[in-house]
């Protein structure tokens, strides 16, 4: 019998207190508020995986006559809904930890980019954004937070195409460097976080950095808010400490059956089962290689489904979603998909899945982006590990 | 003043004329008219002082623009994996018998355009969709029925 998972309630529970927590936390000096961020552990919670407290301290390190804060709520990833509902349950503390942002690096300006699938939020945030510009008023902060609405683009969540988005253009990824730190929405200083990201920063300011280590392990501290579907009993979202075999989560979150999990959404890796027992959610997992995506998106499917429908779904939802600037991301996911087609139908043989796994090594190596450069991640982890569900 | 012109003056002047407006600009054409056409582009451009073919580039980038008239609803039926997985399929089938169109397709009516979207962020609850802003989850035939009948008494105002 394992015990099950322990279920942790930082994030969702609301006590009211976000005035006094932002008027104590503002009551300390930058530096101080930073070191705490640092010794927290906190790790960017939208996929990089960037320490939290170097990416204010390195943006308010920057001179500029303007400084933007944008809290990231795309959230566009196949898998994830999350964000969704901490913005809807608790956006106060989205907005301290905006504020208090705002204060160390020197912005009086802040955006949610929300995507438009998430436009019934609106109103429950205005009323938000209200109640918090009056508290901005009353400790005479001059800081204000701006809606602006994306419009259907998974793109416009990675950064650059954000700001370029935001600019009124079309969504297409910077090259970097330069980062957002020196040169980001206008071409100024601009620190951008995930929603969970800036909630965990109010945590961080509440309880203090120590408690907040002392969850997790090693490299993956705190908490995660993992959205969880697929062939489960009890979908949902759930707070989880970092740290667990993903056999743990199975056996809790699992229908008995589970063959694979799918782990941080199609830009992901596929865990097959005989790996549940060695594989470690957190940034140091090792998945074939690569350290765990950590947008938190965990799909569980059973042994009735077909691993082939899973990737040609991943796989037209990027060939959808490139945004077709570079040549290796815009032709490879139309050739992956349309090899993988030709494989199933017969008309190439087994051996030019190795092929494809070739080029998706390519693009991993050659893509402008994050996207394109991720689609290696469940190809080959799934083409791998059920490779005669490919073929036949 | 022609009915869309006013239509981009107001929105320029209540979003300001300058580039980065011109999303939020793009999206209030679309509320209203539920189409962005080229007219509207010219015409954004001019209010923008940019070059129409920039305007063009943007709109014709996000999928929740459309430079193509759409009906007064908006379905978009989330096709992502653990959507199929939850019977997105059957849900397509009824969509697809009651309207009788087919994804991509606007009833003669005017009233409905079906189409297929990528992760609503509703994965829990799937199948899901968005009907216009509202999402609608955990959808069955007969849930369907019941809200595309909804739909239409709104727009006779029963
Ligand atoms: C294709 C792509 C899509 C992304 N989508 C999102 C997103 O929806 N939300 C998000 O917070 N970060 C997303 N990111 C990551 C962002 O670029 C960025 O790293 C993140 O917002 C930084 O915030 P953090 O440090 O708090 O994680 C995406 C990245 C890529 C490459
Ligand atoms: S990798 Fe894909 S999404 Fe990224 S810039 Fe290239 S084409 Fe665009």
């Amino acid at each position: 019998m394992t015990k099950t998972l322990k279920r942790l309630d930082l994030i969702f529970k609301n006590e009211g207190d976000s005035e006094a927590i932002l008027e104590k936390t503002l009551s300390r000096n930058n530096e101080d508020i930073i070191s705490d961020l640092i010794a927290s552990g906190l790790k960017g919670r939208g996929g990089a995986g960037f320490p939290t407290g170097l990416k204010w301290r390195l943006t308010g390190e920057v001179e500029a006559d303007q400084k933007y804060v944008i809290c990231n709520a795309d959230e566009g990833e196949p898998g994830t809904f999350k964000d969704r509902e901490i913005l809807s349950s608790v956006p106060h503390k989205v907005l301290t930890g905006m504020a208090v942002c705002g204060r160390i690096i020197g912005a009086t300006k802040g955006f949610i980019y929300l995507r438009n699938e998430y436009k019934f939020l609106v109103p429950k945030l205005r009323t938000a954004l209200d109640d918090f510009h009056l508290i901005m008023d009353k400790l005479n902060l001059d800081f204000r937070v701006d809606i602006f609405m994306g419009s259907g683009a998974y793109i416009c969540g990675e950064e650059s195409a954000l700001f370029e988005s935001m600019e009124g253009k079309r969504g297409e990824p910077r090259n970097k460097p330069p980062y957002p730190t020196n040169y980001g929405y206008n071409g100024k200083p601009t620190v951008i976080n995930n929603v969970e990201t800036l909630a965990h920063t109010y945590s961080i300011f509440k309880y203090g950095a120590e408690k907040f280590r002392d969850l997790g392990v090693k490299d993956s501290r705190g908490s995660k808010v993992f959205s969880v579907s697929g062939d489960t009993p009890i979908p949902g979202i759930y707070e989880l400490e970092f740290g667990m075999t993903l056999q743990r989560f199975v056996d809790d979150f699992g229908d008995g059956d589970a063959k694979a999990v799918q782990v941080g959404g199609a830009a992901g890796f596929c865990v097959p089962r005989k790996r549940f027992e060695k594989t470690i959610i957190g940034y140091q997992g090792k998945l074939t290689g690569v350290s765990l995506p950590t947008g938190g998106s965990m799909m569980i499917f059973n042994s009735s489904r077909s691993m082939y429908n899973v990737l040609h779904n991943y796989l037209e939802f990027f060939v959808e979603e490139s945004c077709g600037q570079c040549t290796p991301c815009r032709v490879g996911t139309q050739q992956l998909l349309m090899g993988v087609e030709a494989v199933k139908r017969g008309d190439k043989s087994s051996d030019y899945l190795n092929k494809l796994l070739e080029l998706s090594e390519i693009m991993r190596q050659t893509a402008k982006c994050g996207l394109g450069q991720s689609v290696a991640n469940s190809f080959s982890s799934i083409v791998e590990n059920f490779k005669e569900e490919m073929i036949y | 003043m022609p009915e869309s012109q006013s239509i981009v003056h107001k929105a320029a002047t209540k979003r300001g004329r300058k580039r980065q407006s011109l999303l939020p600009i793009l999206q209030d054409i679309y509320e209203h008219k539920h189409v962005i056409d080229e007219e509207d582009m010219v015409e954004v451009a001019r209010e923008l002082d940019i070059s129409a073919a920039h305007v063009y580039g943007t709109a014709t980038f996000y999928s929740f623009l459309e430079t193509r008239q759409s009906g007064q609803f908006i379905i978009r039926l989330c096709k992502t994996i653990t959507c199929m997985m939850h019977g997105k399929n059957l849900i397509l089938q009824e969509l697809e018998r009651i309207l009788k169109i087919k994804p991509g397709q606007t009833t003669p009516d005017g009233l409905f355009t079906l189409k297929e979207a990528n992760c609503l962020g509703q994965c829990h609850k799937g199948p899901a969709m968005l009907v216009n802003d509202t999402p609608h989850t955990e959808l069955t035939p007969e849930k369907i029925r019941d809200i595309i009948d909804g739909y239409r008494r709104e727009a006779l105002k029963l």
